[in-house]
C-alpha cells in the first residue's frame, strides 16, 4: 500500500512509514499463521496446495498479497463452515456470522474474538463526553445472525454499559422492497420504532445508540411528531453506518435531526470489521473519510479496470479490502463500493477512502439503505 | 453558471450534492442543480398543510388573476433562474440544449403553457362543470338550492416530472388556483420549466411556501410519491403497471394514440394524409398524444407508402433551425437500444418497414454526444403483430390492417383515438369503448388538445372528493 504523503509534514510521514512497517509485519505473521499446517485453516492450506506456491516463503509484505489474486466472497457460501477455522482455534467456542441471504445461501464468516477486538479498538475512537463510560446503549439495527448485533452489545459492555436491542430482520425488509410492498415496509419500520421508543422511555437511562441512517431519520421524525427529539430522549452519542452516508446526508442529519447530539459515521461489514471516520469537520463540507482498523484490515482504492493499480489521492476507484487477523484472512476482496482515495491523517496515518457509495457498475443490482 | 437550489417551501437550499445539466451536443455544462436527499423531502412534507393554508388565505378568483399574470411573466419577462436570471430566449435555448427538442418546439410548448394559464377560468369552469369555486374553497355551499360539499384529498400535489416533453407541464397549471400546493421532482434534463414557472408564480404573488422543488434521483421520486397523498407521475409502461389501481397516483405513460378509419371513409384516405402525418410528426412524436397507430380495414400498404413518402425524408437539423422536426436522444444508448428492439421486431412475418426506400441513410444517426431516430412507418398485416401496438419516443407509426368489427376489441388502451367515420353504428361503439380515453369524432389531429376537457382523469376529481354534508339551520 502506498504511504507516500506530503514531505511538508515529516511527523505524519514518519507515522505513515511506521504504520506501513507494522502492516508488513502483520502480513508476515498472518500468512505464517494461516499457511502453517500446525495452525492454519483447512481452506487456506488446501488453497495453497492447489496454488502450487508457498505463501509463507513468497509473501513478505503487503504488496506481495497481489499473488493471491482476489478473494471471492462466494467461497463463503455453504459449508462446512469449520474449514475456515484455524487449526489452532478448533477447540475454541465458535460464532458464525452471516451476510446476505435474502435469497439463497448466505455468506458466513466464523469468529471467535475478532468482533470483540475490532469493537474494542473502535471504542478507543469514541469521545468520552458523548459516549460516557458506563452508559447504557440501544442497538437499533439488524438482529439475527449478524455480527453487528453482538458487536454493539460487546462495545456497550466493554465500556461498562448494558445494551438493549430490537428485533429487526433485514432480509424481510429487502423482500418487502423488492416486492414493492411499501405499506408493509412502513408498517415494519413502525414496528421497529415502536420497540425503540418503548425501550428509550422505559427508564433504562440509555445515552448511546447504534442505528442506520434510515432508522435515524424515521426515529427523529417520530419523536418530533410526539413533541420530543433524540436529545430530549437522553441520547448523547450515536454511531451509524451505511453507504447512503453521503456528505449531504451527514449535513442534513447534523442540521435537522440531531439537535446537537454527536454522531460518528462508520463503514464496515462482516468481512472487514469496522472502519472509523476521520473526526468530523463541517468546514470540510461534511466529507466523510474512513480509515480501516489497520493493521488488522486495510482498505485500498483501486482502478476498476486494473485492481493491481491504486488510483491517485483524490481520485475515484473501487474499494478493495484485505483482512489480516488470526481468525480470518481475506486478501484483496473487491467490495461493491467505490470512493475517493484519501491520504493518511494524524489520527490514522494510513490511506483512507471518502465518498463511499455503491460501485456504479453494480449499483443498479444493489439494494442499499434498506433499514 | 446557473445554479438551481432545492426550494423547500420557497426557501432556497444549496445541497452538497450537485448535478450538472449539460448541452446534449457539446457536453458544455449549462447549469448546476442541487440534489435533494429523500429524508429532506420526507421531513419537509410534514409541513405540507402549510402550503394549502397559505393558499386558502387568498380567494380562488384572486389566485386565478395572479396565475394569469404569471402567464405573461413566464412568456416575456427576464426571471430569476436559481442564483442567476434568464430571458425567455435563453430559456428556450437552454431547454432545447438539454432536452434535445428543437427550439421552435420549445417555443411552441411555452405558448401552450401560456395558453393554459391565460384560460384557466374556462378550464376550471369546465373541469368543475361550472361549480362556484368558492364552494371548493369553503368546503360547502348551496348551488341551485342543493347543498354541495367538496373535501380536498391532499394539501399538495406531488409530481414526478419527465424530461422528454415540456408540454406536459400544462397538466398541473390549474392546481395552485384550486388552493392546493405543488411539490415537484423535475426531470433531470428539464429543470427549466418547473423553476421558471415557479418564479413566475412567485413574481405574480403566489405565496412562496406553497411550492417545493426537489431535484434528485429515483429515490427523490419515491420520496415524493410516498409522502404526497396525491401524485402525478410520468413514465413508461412499467411505471403505469406499477401504479395501476393506486387511487393516490395518476400515472401518465405512453398514450398509444391512434387514428381509426371506418369502412365508410377508408377509401377516401388520400384526403387525410396531412392529418395522419401531422399527428405522427408534430412535437417529434414525443407526446403521449402523438399518433403511433393508424388502423384501417383496407389500403394499409398504400397508406403506409404515402406516409413514408412524406415522413421518410425528414432528417435531423440543427436545433435552432425553424424547420427542425426531430428531437435528439440525449440519454446515452437510448436511441441505439430502441433501434435494436425495433429491428428485432421487424423480423416478424407480416411486418414491413416502408420508410427505408424514402430515406437517405439509416434510421439511427449517432452523433458524438447524442443520437437521432428518423421517422419510421411500418405496415402490419394484422393486429396480432407485436408492433401493431407500439410507441417509442420518436415519430414511429404502424399502419395496421384490421377489419372494422375487430378494431375496438384489438386496439388496446388508447389515450387519443381520432375516428374518421360517419357511420353512426361505429360511432356509437366508439363512444362506448372504454379502452379509449379521449375520443375525437372526425378528422381532428390526435395532437390537437382541447384543454377544457379532462386529460387521463379529471384533475379536480383527483384533488377533491364530493361528499354528503348537512348543517343545522
Amino acid at each position: 500500500m502506498t504511504t507516500s504523503i506530503s514531505a511538508q509534514d515529516p511527523q505524519l510521514a514518519a507515522a505513515a512509514q511506521a504504520a506501513r512497517q507494522q502492516l508488513d509485519e502483520q502480513v508476515r505473521q498472518i500468512i505464517e499463521w494461516h499457511f502453517n499446517p500446525e495452525t492454519g485453516s483447512s481452506f487456506w492450506l488446501e488453497w495453497a496446495n492447489n496454488a502450487g506456491w508457498d505463501p509463507r516463503r513468497e509473501v513478505q509484505g503487503f504488496d506481495d498479497l497481489v499473488k493471491f489474486g482476489h478473494f471471492e466472497d462466494d467461497w463463503l457460501r455453504g459449508g462446512p463452515v469449520r474449514r475456515w477455522v484455524p487449526k489452532a482455534y478448533q477447540d475454541r467456542p465458535i460464532f458464525v456470522f452471516e451476510t446476505g441471504g435474502t435469497t439463497g445461501t448466505p455468506k458466513t464468516r466464523v469468529s471467535i474474538d475478532d468482533f470483540r477486538i475490532d469493537y474494542e479498538m473502535f471504542s478507543e475512537t469514541l469521545p468520552e463526553e458523548h459516549f460516557p463510560m458506563g452508559a447504557n446503549w440501544l442497538m437499533l439495527g439488524p438482529s439475527g445472525p449478524r455480527r453487528l448485533r453482538l458487536a454493539v452489545e460487546h462495545l456497550a459492555q466493554h465500556r461498562g454499559g448494558i445494551c438493549f436491542c430490537v428485533d429487526l430482520d433485514p432480509r424481510w425488509v429487502i423482500k418487502l422492497i423488492k416486492k414493492g410492498w411499501h405499506d408493509h415496509l412502513m408498517a415494519y419500520q413502525q414496528h421497529v420504532l415502536d420497540q425503540a421508543v418503548s425501550i428509550l422511555r422505559a427508564g433504562h437511562d440509555i445515552r448511546c445508540m447504534f442505528t442506520t441512517p434510515k432508522l435515524l431519520e424515521a426515529l427523529a421524525n417520530r419523536l418530533e411528531d410526539e413533541g420530543s427529539n433524540i436529545r430530549q430522549e437522553g441520547i448523547t452519542g450515536i454511531f451509524s453506518g451505511g453507504t447512503e452516508f453521503t456528505p449531504q446526508w451527514n449535513r442534513f442529519a447534523h442540521e435537522e435531526l440531531l439537535d446537537g447530539v454527536y454522531m460518528t459515521p462508520t463503514y464496515g461489514n462482516t468481512l472487514m470489521g469496522l472502519a472509523a471516520s476521520k473526526p468530523f469537520d463541517p468546514a470540510d463540507n461534511y466529507k466523510i473519510t474512513y480509515h480501516a482498523p489497520q493493521p488488522r484490515a486495510a482498505l485500498q482504492v483501486v482502478d476498476p479496470d486494473d485492481a493491481s493499480k491504486q488510483v491517485g489521492y483524490g481520485e475515484t476507484g473501487r474499494v478493495m479490502l484485505t483482512t489480516l487477523t488470526k481468525e480470518t484472512f481475506v486478501p484483496r476482496f473487491l467490495e461493491r463500493d467505490e470512493g475517493e482515495r484519501e491520504p493518511p491523517c494524524e489520527a490514522y496515518p494510513w490511506d483512507g477512502v471518502s465518498g463511499v457509495r455503491p460501485f456504479h457498475r453494480l449499483a443498479s443490482a444493489t439494494t442499499v439503505g434498506v433499514y | 453558471m446557473l445554479h438551481f437550489p432545492i426550494l423547500r417551501w420557497g426557501k432556497p437550499y444549496k445541497s452538497l450534492d450537485i448535478d450538472q445539466v449539460v448541452h446534449f451536443a457539446t457536453g458544455e455544462p449549462l447549469a448546476e442543480v442541487s440534489q435533494a436527499n429523500g429524508g429532506l423531502v420526507q421531513r419537509d412534507m410534514r409541513k405540507a398543510h402549510q402550503a394549502r393554508q397559505a393558499l386558502r388565505e387568498i380567494p380562488i378568483q384572486e389566485l386565478m388573476q395572479r396565475v394569469k399574470s404569471a402567464a405573461d411573466l413566464f412568456m416575456q419577462a427576464e426571471l430569476a433562474a436559481g442564483e442567476g436570471s434568464q430571458t425567455p430566449d435563453e430559456f428556450v435555448k437552454y431547454q432545447s440544449a438539454t432536452t434535445g427538442l428543437p427550439e421552435h418546439m420549445c417555443r411552441m410548448n411555452m405558448e401552450k403553457l401560456h395558453h393554459v394559464l391565460t384560460n384557466l377560468d374556462s378550464i376550471l369552469a369546465s373541469l368543475t362543470r361550472g361549480l362556484d369555486l368558492d364552494i371548493l374553497s369553503r368546503g360547502y355551499g348551496e348551488e341551485d338550492g342543493v347543498m354541495r360539499s367538496f373535501q380536498a384529498t391532499t394539501p399538495v400535489l406531488g409530481m414526478v416530472l419527465p424530461s422528454n416533453s415540456p408540454g406536459v407541464h400544462g397538466l398541473w397549471l390549474p392546481v395552485i388556483p384550486l388552493q392546493i400546493g405543488l411539490v415537484f421532482k423535475p426531470g433531470p434534463q428539464e429543470p427549466w420549466t418547473p423553476y421558471r414557472m415557479t418564479e413566475a408564480f412567485y413574481q405574480a404573488g403566489i405565496p412562496r411556501e406553497s411550492i417545493a422543488l426537489y431535484p434528485g434521483g429515483a429515490d427523490i421520486g419515491a420520496a415524493v410519491l410516498q409522502n404526497s397523498p396525491r401524485c402525478l407521475i410520468f413514465g413508461g409502461t412499467a411505471t403505469v403497471e406499477q401504479y395501476k389501481g393506486n387511487p393516490g397516483v395518476q400515472v401518465h405513460g405512453p398514450g398509444f394514440s391512434k387514428i381509426l378509419f371506418g369502412d365508410d371513409k377508408v377509401d377516401d384516405w388520400r384526403d387525410y394524409v396531412d392529418l395522419m402525418a401531422d399527428s405522427v410528426l408534430i412535437n417529434s412524436g414525443r407526446s403521449c398524444i402523438s399518433c403511433s397507430g393508424i388502423w384501417v380495414s383496407r389500403h394499409g400498404r398504400a397508406i403506409a407508402e404515402a406516409l413514408a413518402e412524406r415522413l421518410g425524408p425528414v432528417a435531423p437539423r440543427p436545433p435552432e433551425d425553424p424547420q427542425s422536426a426531430l428531437a435528439a436522444f440525449t440519454v446515452p444508448g437510448q436511441a441505439e437500444a430502441i433501434n435494436a428492439q425495433l429491428e428485432e421486431s421487424l423480423k416478424e412475418e407480416g411486418v414491413y418497414e416502408v420508410t427505408s426506400k424514402h430515406r437517405d441513410g439509416d434510421r439511427l444517426i449517432v452523433q458524438e454526444r447524442c443520437a437521432y431516430l428518423r421517422p419510421t412507418v411500418i405496415y402490419c398485416d394484422s393486429p396480432e403483430r407485436r408492433l401493431a401496438n407500439t410507441e417509442y419516443m420518436f415519430p414511429l407509426v404502424c399502419v395496421v390492417e384490421c377489419p372494422q368489427e375487430k378494431m375496438l376489441s384489438s386496439i388496446g388502451d388508447t389515450l387519443v383515438a381520432t375516428a374518421v367515420t360517419e357511420d353512426e353504428a361505429f360511432r356509437s361503439q366508439l363512444l362506448d369503448c372504454t379502452r379509449i380515453d379521449r375520443l375525437n369524432l372526425g378528422p381532428i389531429p390526435t395532437i390537437q388538445l382541447n384543454w377544457l376537457q379532462p386529460h387521463e382523469g379529471n384533475l379536480v376529481d383527483f384533488l377533491f372528493r364530493a361528499r354528503a354534508f348537512q348543517m343545522a339551520g
